[in-house]
This record gives structure tokens, sequence and C-alpha cells, in this order.
């Protein structure tokens, strides 16, 4: 495991992995959504586990803006 | 005045109206759109005459299908009709991705040269019909009927009976093989009685031809957002004649009726090339797109090929291009077929080798719809994420989709490969299409390797010639890249084709690797092309 972030691609067939990411929200509700993405983050931050790693994907999302309009730590 | 004067070609009383027994035809091609045209010149490059029947006089009204991927020249190229094409046309292999008024994302479709055809031109489909049209009137084997429609197919054990409306009065005609090539709305297809399912998507959009001047790069520029057009997406693109595709996305509840009206049409596209800009509207229509397919393409002697057999959204340019992979696939079959040196089972493998490159299509053009589209507020926020993200990670572009252009499909799984006996590496595997490289001939001129392919079986080795059997079904050309033979200018056929010395590549009539061998020997090669024709192997264990 890289002890960075990584932005370069690591999904091996990306195309697939988004179709079936859009996929499992397929029929739910805004909140059952908002859950599901919920427990994916916190799956997947267990998985990685590495403190310094999550740190600086969660500055990321946060610090990306778009429209002008920042995120909370921009 | 309009940039294109629309040729009417004439129409003659077909002969069976003047009390002449029509003759059984080999082959009729109903529709003469750019797929119909390319099977006619296809199949008449293999001595097979043909017959080609269109209700109309004229080519496509509009541009329609505008981007013909490499493949596409590669495979028309067979019939002369590529140099007119790339004359005309706009090359281009940039594309560049907008979100809101800012770049996100950029790709070269075409990064490594070495190649004789593009990896894109823009041209507008009246033009290659045009161009079509010319070299069919041309061709001593191709007959053009117009204004000859077809009504009603009777298909029967050893022919296909094809009744036929003219100005002059109805007839019918017989032919062993039908090719419906007559478009998404296939008549043909309803008179089998076929369904056509799949997905219809709950959007709308406006495309338009916009006649300019204007300097814009020949690249493709694709918008999520603009702010010249809030809450919906954007593409222009350069076709010939200063003509200007434009797409914008409408939603689903837009009238389809009042968009296409001008005074609705025209602040759309002031709003996005400027006020002061002059342009004049061409053609403009408003479309919902679809995914869907028949569940087989063959139905005995009645073939469909392009939209007829399936259709896809426009993005990824994947209509046209998937068509003409079609007739490429299917008219060297049919010529082995009716020469009788294949047997008619080779025309299954029409089916089992473009109905999941059709798959493919459609899977690719779906989730760019989809992504384009997004339906509802969960994919609609991925989707913003992504772009969000994609100025900064590269990951992220990697997932931004605003169409996966058309590659030619790999037949991996086709009963006509034979599977490698030996290590290889490199993407020439069995199925796959032949990539192209510069090569200079032993007396010193520049050569191609797909044009020295040409259009039939042909035994490729690399060092020495290869080993041709005796007493084949059909004619197998050998060509030899080595010392004394055609030279390997940048080396790039040895590298793109992972060859040693002794290594051999039997290739298809439609230039897809059937075998490949490190030492060939003529046995295994002759079992080969019997595999490929579908003489022996898993078609005959059917």
């Amino acid at each position: 495991m890289p002890d960075k972030l990584r932005r370069d691609l690591g999904l091996g067939d990306p195309d697939d992995f988004y179709a079936a990411l859009i996929d499992s929200h397929r029929g739910l509700t805004a909140d059952q959504s908002l859950r599901l993405n919920a427990r994916l983050v916190l799956l997947l931050a267990n998985h990685i586990g590495n403190a310094e790693i999550l740190d600086e994907a969660l500055r990321e999302a946060q610090h990306t803006a778009v429209d002008g309009a920042p995120g909370p730590a921009g | 005045m309009a940039s294109y004067e629309y040729p009417r070609y004439s129409y003659r009383a077909p002969p069976e109206l003047k009390g002449e027994t029509g003759r059984r035809r080999p082959v009729i091609v109903v529709g003469a759109g750019p797929v119909g045209l390319a099977a006619a010149l296809d199949l008449a490059t293999h001595g097979v005459p043909v017959l080609v029947l269109d209700d109309d006089d004229t080519v496509s009204v509009g541009s329609r299908a505008i981007c013909w991927a490499k493949r596409s020249l590669e495979i028309l190229d067979r019939v002369g009709i590529a140099a007119p094409m790339l004359e005309k046309g706009v090359t281009w292999q940039i594309g560049k991705v907008f979100l809101h008024d800012q770049q996100v994302y950029a790709f070269d479709l075409l990064p490594e040269g070495g190649h004789k055809q593009p990896a894109f031109i823009n041209l507008q489909q009246y033009y290659v019909e045009q161009f079509m049209v010319e070299a069919a009137l041309a061709s001593p084997l191709v007959e053009l009927r117009f204004r000859n429609k077809v009504v009603g197919l009777a298909p029967g054990a050893n022919s296909v009976g094809v009744d036929v409306e003219t100005p002059d009065g109805p007839y019918r005609i017989e032919a062993e093989y039908v090719l419906a090539a007559d478009g998404a709305r296939s008549p043909a297809r309803k008179m089998l009685g076929l369904s056509f399912e799949g997905k219809v998507f709950e959007d709308r959009f406006l495309i338009a031809d916009v006649r300019m001047t204007a300097d814009f790069p020949t690249e493709r520029w694709f918008w999520f957002d603009p702010p010249f057009h809030s809450g919906g997406s954007a593409l222009l693109h350069r076709q010939a004649d200063d003509i200007w595709r434009i797409d914008l996305q409408l939603g689903w509840d837009a009238d389809p009726e009042r968009e296409r009206q001008p005074e609705r049409v025209l602040p759309r596209l002031k709003a996005m090339l400027g006020e002061d800009r002059p342009f004049e509207l061409e053609w403009v229509s408003v479309y919902t797109f679809q995914c869907r397919r028949l569940e087989r393409f063959r139905h005995d002697r009645v073939l469909f090929v392009g939209d007829s057999a399936h259709q896809v959204s426009p993005f990824g340019a994947r209509g046209g291009n998937g068509g003409l992979q079609d007739t490429d696939n299917l008219a060297w079959k049919l010529a082995a077929v009716l020469s009788g040196t294949a047997p008619d089972a080779l025309l299954d493998s029409y089916d089992t080798e473009r109905i999941p490159a059709t798959d493919d299509n459609i899977l690719n053009s779906t989730r760019s719809t989809d992504f384009i589209t997004p339906k509802g507020e969960v994919s609609r926020a991925f989707r913003d994420a992504m772009l969000e993200l994609a100025a900064d990670l590269p990951f992220a572009r990697r997932l931004v989709n605003s169409g996966r252009l058309s590659l030619p499909f790999c037949y991996v799984d086709s009963p006509l490969n034979t599977p490698d006996a030996e290590p290889f590496a490199g993407p020439l595997v069995p199925g796959a299409p032949c990539l192209d490289a510069p090569l200079r001939t032993a007396d010193g001129k520049p050569a191609w390797l797909l044009e020295r392919l040409g259009g039939g079986f042909t035994l490729l080795g690399f060092g020495a010639p290869p080993p041709v059997p005796d007493g084949l079904p059909v004619p197998l050309r050998t060509l030899c890249i080595g010392a004394g033979h055609l030279a390997d200018i940048e080396g790039l056929a040895g590298r793109r084709y992972d060859a040693r010395d002794g290594t051999c590549y039997l290739i298809r009539p439609d230039q897809h690797v059937a075998a490949r061998w490190r030492s060939p020997d003529p046995v295994a090669i002759a079992a080969a092309l019997d595999r490929a024709l579908g003489r022996t192997g898993p078609l005959q264990e059917v």
C-alpha cells in the first residue's frame, strides 16, 4: 500500500466500476442512497486504514472547489 | 445558399417491368446508405455482383453521421473511398472536456505515429454516400436502382423473393441473400416481424449544423454545464465546408416540435457562439437516443447490417463506424459461401462475431449517455463530483465519460480463430484487427502494411517467406517483411506484431488475425485456413 493518496488511476476498469457504483443506487430513495454512500466511505476508509492517507483524502475532497464555492477547508 | 447541393440520381424503369424475366441475384442490398453501399462495394471487390435497391434518389439529408474512425477509413481504403474522404474531411485527434468554462481534461486519440489513416476524420454523411455512389456507379458489378422501394420479403428455402415498388409499378425479384441495410426504422425488420428491444434514454438533444467562419481548432469540444447552456451538455465539432456540428442537451421535458423552430434554436446558438458571430443554420433536428438491437442479425438468407440490426446513442461515434465493421465482417464470408469455398455455416459466425461487438458498442454508448444525462440526484452528484475532481486528479479524468470513441472490436472468442500454441506479446491476438505500419518495398517505394494485406487471405511472414501449403480451397497470398522483401523501416511492424524471424500470421480478408505461429508448418496453416472458412472447427460441430 502506498503511503500517499493515489492521484493516478488505480481502478482496473474505471467504466466498469463507475457503472457498478451507479447501479448500486438503483431504486433507492435519497435517504437510502445517502446511507449507502456513508457505509461505502466507512468500509473503504477502514480498508485503507492509513491515517495520513485518509487525512489527505479528506482534505482533497473538502478542497475541491467549483463555481467559486469553496468547500469548508477552502 | 446552402453549402451542399444534393445530387439527384436518375431512375430508370427496371427491365423486369418491360416484360423481361429478372434473373436471380446472388445478393440484393436493401438501402443505399453508407452501410449498404459499403457492403455492395466490398462484395464487388470479391467479384460478387450486387443489386442495391433504395426508395430515394439522393444522399442523406443532413450531416447525420460525421465522425469516421481510423478503422472505418482502413475498411473504406480497400474500396477506394478513404482518399476522397480524407481530402474532403477534417482530420482530428484531440478532444477537450470542459466543466462550466474550465477545461478539465484533454485526450489524444492517436499519440503514436506509423498509421496510414488518422484517428478520426469528420465528414458529413452526405459526402460519404456521394463518394460511395460514385464508386458504385463506376463498378461493373454494382447495379444501383433508385426509387425502388422494397415492400415485401418472402424468404424461401433457396432464395428470398423481394417485392419492389417503383414509379412504373411493382415487380418481384429473387436473391440468394438479402442484406437489410435499411436503417434504424428498418421496414425489412418489420416485414420479418422481428422485435427490436433495448433502452430509450429519457432526454432530448438538439443537433444543429451551423455554417460559419471560425478559427476554433479542429478538436472535439465537450462541455458539461457550460455558462451558455446552463444545466445541460454541449458539443462543438468541425465538419467540411465550414460547417460545425453543435449538440445541446435539452432535457426530457423539451417539446421537440417547438425546439426545432428557428426562434428557439437561434438564441441558443447565439448564446454559445456569441452575439456578434455571423452564422447560418443549415440543418436542425431534435433526437431522443436509444440503444437496442435485434436478438440475431442473421435470419437465414436475410442478414441485417448497420442501424437495422442495432442502434446506439451517438456518444462515441459507434453507429456508422459499427455498421461498417458489420459489412467488413460479412462481405468476405458471403463471397466465400456464394463461391462454394465455404459452407453456409460460415455466415453464422457473422452473429457470433458481430453480436458481442454490438453489445460492446451498446455498453459503451449507454455508459457515456448515462454519464452525460444522469438520472436522479445520486447519479448527478457522482458525475459532478468526478468532474470537480478531474481538474486536479488524473484518476478522475479517466472516469469522465463524454463518449468512449469507436475502436475496432477484437473477435477473441470467435470460432474462426486458431488459438495460439506459442507465447506472443502485444495486442494482435487471434481475432484482433491488424495494425498498420510503414514499410518500404524492395525497389525503395514507401508502402503501408494494411494496403499490402489487401482483401483476400494473406500469410504474413517475418524474416523469411512463409511456407505455403498446396491444394488450398482459396487463394492465399504471401507477404514477407524482411531482407530482400518489404522493409520494416521504423521497426513498428516487428514491434506491433511481436515478430521474430520465422513468425507468421494468417490474416483474414477483413484484416483480422486468424492464427499465428513462431515456426509455421504447412499442415497447421492449411488447418487454420479451413477453420477460418468455417470448413472445420466449432461451426461444423453445432
